[in-house]
């Protein structure tokens, strides 16, 4: 079974914040792949160890920095890897923008399923996995929590998590799938993946390279931070009891919601 | 005149408040309003649409959408938006919506903006508000193609009751079920008539300190207490913990929630965290660490152990509540 993974690297989920004109300010980030990739990645690996057989191909748009995360999810047990290191059209682009590019790099590459998060924890748009479908002109399922691939590899049946529940879907291959938390736990790196992942291929590559122009269609005209929240009251009083109580009076006289 | 094209959502026989929230914002914009409705059994259930701002309401019915099936929905959607060339389309950012409008967005070749939090128009345009980070920053927005393709996160713009002409029409669909390759095997939806978090008007929210998977019970029976519209949470911690299923979860990798009341229970307050739930109108911190974070952002704080904080609070809200 060959699949491909899109991965984005983002900002660590416990980075602050700081804005610098219309985008953030670089200093002091700790770049990781995007958490939801991570189930990617790993979904990838066990579906190739579960075949016996097969390559895991990394595909991401970044800057030089992404190469970190493309080595890890190597080190993890993936098996080659596409940059499409271009911070020209990375700074820019979109989800549509994106997702083009994706696309224009996995045509031509031989694949049975395309793994990726639902979202990247960054810009939280959540809208790459259907895009590719559209562009590749292969079914997308979104939010997956369960994964099986028919012996023959001509199918997949998978659960999606849907609004108070879950749906369990069949489809052919080749499909998108994005992964949702629960999907499975993502291994880390071992030592010797490590030493491995440096060796493997990474095909370097760029937008124009792969016959991509799109601007993109989302235009950020600002950005700003959240209304600092200030702390408020704490409740004092001889035990919990008499705080209990306390609190139970303030949300209904104070606030009122109770 | 191109107008806009409103994307109704269904669930449990029912159109979504969220639906009822875009649609009288796109009435107050101005312009003709059109909203696309697509289920089994949705004719009935159109007209309520008049009343917060529908001028025609698209009505696609039938049994093949029982079920929510991407490729089918999009099929229908994007063939009634060709029809109208609408200058935006609008949708809510539920889970559905989320599925449904980059897809939709793609086969128009446009861009879509996702969960926005505020809309307004400028000229002819829309310029969106959207929260980036899960809400650690705020990115103002425009969609720079035709149409505007947009997300609105539920229960963001709140909605008021705005006449519309309100003509029901059948939508001319047709379904290419050779391209519908995703069969449906099983919906499981979960008996509890819980709202999800994402639209809940209270939390209880339990993390680390809860220790453990049975004394969520508290949690539930605090949350029963508030009503229909109250929930309950978790933390990462809690879920990483498996305690309680990642449905749960609030934070950067979870759910990003803005209740009126977020009563955090045993919960620190890591940055991951307070992005996910930092909008909340009024937050309760009850934790034995006088130290925890989570107090320096909370309303209210109760340092105290919870095992004893909440069974009391329970029996004070009882009171309250006669």
């Amino acid at each position: 079974m060959n699949t491909i993974v899109c991965l984005k690297q983002v900002p660590d989920t416990e980075t602050l914040i700081k804005i610098a004109g219309t985008t953030i300010a670089a200093e002091g980030i700790k770049w990781v792949i995007n958490p939801y990739d991570e189930f990617a990645v790993e979904e990838a690996i066990r579906q190739k160890e579960k075949m016996g057989a097969g390559a895991v191909t990394i595909v991401s748009l970044g800057p030089d920095r992404a190469i970190e995360s493309i080595r890890t999810a190597l080190a993890m047990g993936a098996d080659n890897a596409v940059h499409i290191n271009d911070s020209g059209f990375y700074d820019k682009a979109d989800p549509y923008a994106t997702a083009a590019v994706l696309a224009a790099a996995i045509k031509g590459l031989d694949f049975n399923a395309i793994f990726l998060g639902k979202q990247a924890i960054d810009d939280d748009s959540g809208q790459v996995p259907a895009m590719l479908g559209e562009m590749l002109g292969i079914p997308a399922v979104t939010q997956v929590i369960k994964f099986e691939v028919a012996a023959d590899k001509s199918k997949a049946t998978v659960t999606r998590e849907i609004e108070g529940g879950h749906m369990v879907v069949e489809v052919p291959l080749p499909a998108v799938f994005s992964a949702q938390k629960g999907l499975n736990e993502p291994r880390y790196a071992s030592l010797p993946g490590i030493m491995k992942a440096k060796k493997k291929p990474v095909d370097v590559k760029n937008a124009a390279g792969l016959g991509v122009s799109d601007g993109p269609m989302i235009v950020i005209k600002e950005m700003s931070l959240p209304p600092a929240r200030q702390a408020g009251k704490i409740i004092t009083g001889d035990d919990a009891k008499v705080k209990a109580a306390a609190l139970a009076k303030a949300l209904h006289e104070e606030v009122k919601i109770i | 005149m191109p107008g806009t094209l409103i994307y109704a959502e269904v669930q449990k026989g029912e159109i979504k408040k969220g639906a009822f929230e875009i649609t009288s914002k796109a009435k107050e914009f101005g312009g003709d309003v059109s909203v696309c409705i697509i289920g089994k059994g949705v004719e009935a259930i159109a007209p309520q649409l008049a009343k917060y701002g529908a001028d025609k309401i698209y009505v696609v019915d039938g049994p093949e959408f029982e079920n929510y099936v991407t490729e089918t929905f999009v099929q229908a959607l994007t063939q009634v938006a060709q029809q109208l060339q609408p200058s935006v389309i609008l949708a809510s950012a539920s889970a559905q919506g989320k599925d449904l409008m980059p897809a939709v967005a793609a086969r128009l070749k446009v861009g879509a903006v996702s969960d926005c939090v505020e809309i307004k128009k400028e000229g002819d345009k829309i310029i969106a508000k959207r929260p980036l980070y899960a809400g650690k920053a705020y990115a103002v927005v425009e969609a720079v193609g035709t149409p505007q393709v947009i997300s609105v996160r539920p229960n963001a713009l709140g909605f008021k009751e705005i006449a519309g002409a309100g003509a029901v029409e059948k939508a001319a669909v047709s379904i290419d079920a050779g391209k519908v390759k995703v069969a449906v095997k099983e919906v499981v939806i979960a008996a509890s008539t819980e709202p999800d978090q994402t639209e809940a008007e209270i939390i209880v929210s339990g993390g680390r300190g809860m220790k453990g998977p049975e004394n969520y019970k508290m949690l539930e029976d605090l949350a029963k207490l508030f009503g229909p519209t109250a929930t309950t949470g978790a933390s990462r911690a809690a879920v990483d913990a498996g305690w309680r299923d990642h449905a749960f979860q609030v934070g950067q990798t979870g759910k990003t929630v803005s209740p009126n009341l977020y009563i955090a229970a045993g919960i620190s307050g890591a940055i991951q965290h307070m992005a996910g739930m930092g909008t909340s109108k009024v937050i309760v911190a009850i934790n034995k660490d006088p130290e925890a974070p989570i107090f320096t952002k909370a309303d209210y704080g109760v340092v105290d152990d919870l095992f004893n904080v909440i069974p009391a609070l329970i029996e004070e809200v009882k009171k309250i509540k006669g």
